[in-house]
């Protein structure tokens, strides 16, 4: 077994994310605005923790969840083509595999937390943070499902894209106006850190293994559906509210 | 103070416990049920899951008392001071200088760079291809600046966000007609990638700290946006750089 967990070395890319952000806020702070850092001790140690929870969560995700991931991906793509390559719905249990892994590993994203946690705060506790993240989560299980079915029947991205965006388009002019930018928003917030690897990892593993496709040309994409299906999933879920509340209101 | 963080970093490991459970649920009812097979190395994987519920917790309440109050304070102090081109400058430095090093865009770029060379677009050469990857990370990089100078001027003005994304993505649908076939794939992924853990959460305490303290403007209406700005330049920028390097 070859030993993934560093923690030298992941604290050290860790911290080429985080100084560079510490460094331009503080010279803003003090050389450019010329204002004191308010409570600079307490702020140093919230960076400070910043830094050591992401090194172990990167370090821990390695251990435990992308070997894992990986391996299912392939595997589950292998005894597909095995049973019956002609086929698209011979890979249920792949699609079914795409919903769940979008949605656990958005609900643990931290930038959806984080930005969760603000918009609940932003909007004096109307929006909630957990109803936000579930609806997100299932915009991008969906996305990443239909994403999946995409690559495995070749049909062109644009084509999909073309499709949600027109969806988002019409959603926009109906659903409630103070929700819209948050949605937006939701689209970009759930593809980082957990997310990627391992929808890269799905998409490429698909890719190569049903007959017929490249992993360049079709392995790509994931991520986009991932970010466009939560923007639908959110606004649907401000539409929804807004119906269940007016119904009441009528009754 | 310590006790503070204390009682904050249990309810956080609570929480994140919380978080963990549905992707535990999930891999373990994969292997167990469907592929049938015992966990490969169970002792590095329970490990690893106890390092994730710690790293998750700790890095919430890091932001809580560090990266969220610090953005906060300075989008107030800008506001206050009206400076509005060294904000800008902030803007643009916030965006592209976090997007630059970040490892996701590095990664994505340098496969985006070989499935183009081996589509034949740019010679088959390391040179060629290292400059390719570096030509495409710099336009996202440029492109996320630009995001969110255009996303702060719209919360001081106030100006509406759907006409931005709608118009945006109806360019992004124009220039797909036109960009190389193989760059389309890649160009619409870079604008899920560009964002990362740290820069989303001060991103968003930017602007909704401008929101905030700016008379008229609704944190919740007028705050957000800039994330889904930055995540939309990148797609037509590197359409553009891919239609002027072939």
């Amino acid at each position: 077994m070859e030993i993934l967990f560093n923690p030298t070395k992941l604290l050290l890319a860790t911290a080429k994310d985080v100084v560079p952000v510490l460094a331009l806020l503080v010279f803003f702070q003090m050389v450019v605005l010329r204002q004191p850092i308010p409570r600079p001790g307490r702020i140093v140690f919230g960076f400070f923790l910043v830094l050591v929870g992401m090194a172990c969560f990167l370090g821990g995700l390695d251990l435990a969840l992308f070997p894992v991931g990986r391996s299912m991906a392939t595997m589950l793509t292998e005894n597909a083509v095995r049973g019956s390559a002609a086929s698209w719905t011979a890979y249920g249990w792949v699609y079914l595999f795409a919903f769940m892994v979008g949605f656990s590993t958005t609900i643990a994203e931290p930038s959806l937390i984080a930005v969760a946690g603000k918009a609940q705060e932003a909007s004096k506790r109307t929006v909630s943070a957990i109803g936000l993240r579930v609806a997100v989560a299932l915009g991008v299980a969906v996305g990443i499902s239909l994403g999946t079915f995409r690559i495995v029947t070749g049909t062109p991205l644009y084509l999909y894209i073309l499709v949600g965006y027109t969806i988002v388009a019409i959603q926009t002019i109906l659903a409630p106006k103070v929700i819209v930018p948050l949605a937006y928003d939701s689209g970009g917030v759930t593809t980082s850190t957990v997310t990627v690897p391992l929808v890269t990892a799905l998409g490429l593993g698909i890719a190569s293994n049903v007959p017929d496709r490249s992993p360049i040309l079709d392995g790509f994409g994931l991520i986009a559906f991932a970010s466009l299906f939560p923007i639908i999933s959110v606004l649907g879920y401000a539409q929804f509210a807004q119906w269940m509340a007016h119904r009441k209101g009528r009754m | 103070m310590l006790r503070q963080a204390g009682t904050a970093l249990s309810r956080a490991l609570l929480g994140s416990c919380r978080d963990l459970a549905p992707i535990v649920v999930v891999i373990s009812a994969f292997q167990v049920m469907i592929l049938r097979q015992p966990f490969p190395e169970f002792f590095s994987i329970a490990v690893g899951l106890v390092l994730v519920v710690l790293g998750l917790a700790l890095f919430v309440v890091g932001l809580d008392i560090g990266l969220f109050p610090l953005g906060e304070a300075l989008a107030e102090e800008f506001a206050r001071k009206g400076s509005l081109a060294w904000l800008l400058v902030f803007s643009f430095l916030l965006g592209s200088g976090t997007t630059v090093a970040e490892p996701a865009l590095i990664a994505i770029t340098r496969e985006g760079a070989l499935a183009v060379s081996e589509a034949g677009l740019i010679p088959h050469t390391q040179a060629s291809i290292t400059g390719y990857a570096l030509g495409v990370r710099l336009t996202v990089a440029v492109s996320v600046g630009a995001a969110i100078v255009i996303g702060v001027l719209r919360i001081l003005r106030g100006w509406p966000l759907p006409y931005f994304i709608l118009g945006g993505y109806g360019l992004v649908m124009i220039m797909t007609l036109f960009a190389p076939r193989e760059i389309i794939g890649l160009a619409y992924d870079l604008g899920g990638v560009t964002t990362s853990t740290v820069t989303v959460p001060l991103v968003t305490a930017l602007g909704v700290g401008l929101a905030r303290t700016i008379r008229g403007r609704d944190p919740l209406t007028d705050g957000f946006g800039l994330i889904a700005l930055a995540s939309l330049t990148p797609m037509i920028f590197v359409m553009i750089y891919g239609l002027v390097v072939h």
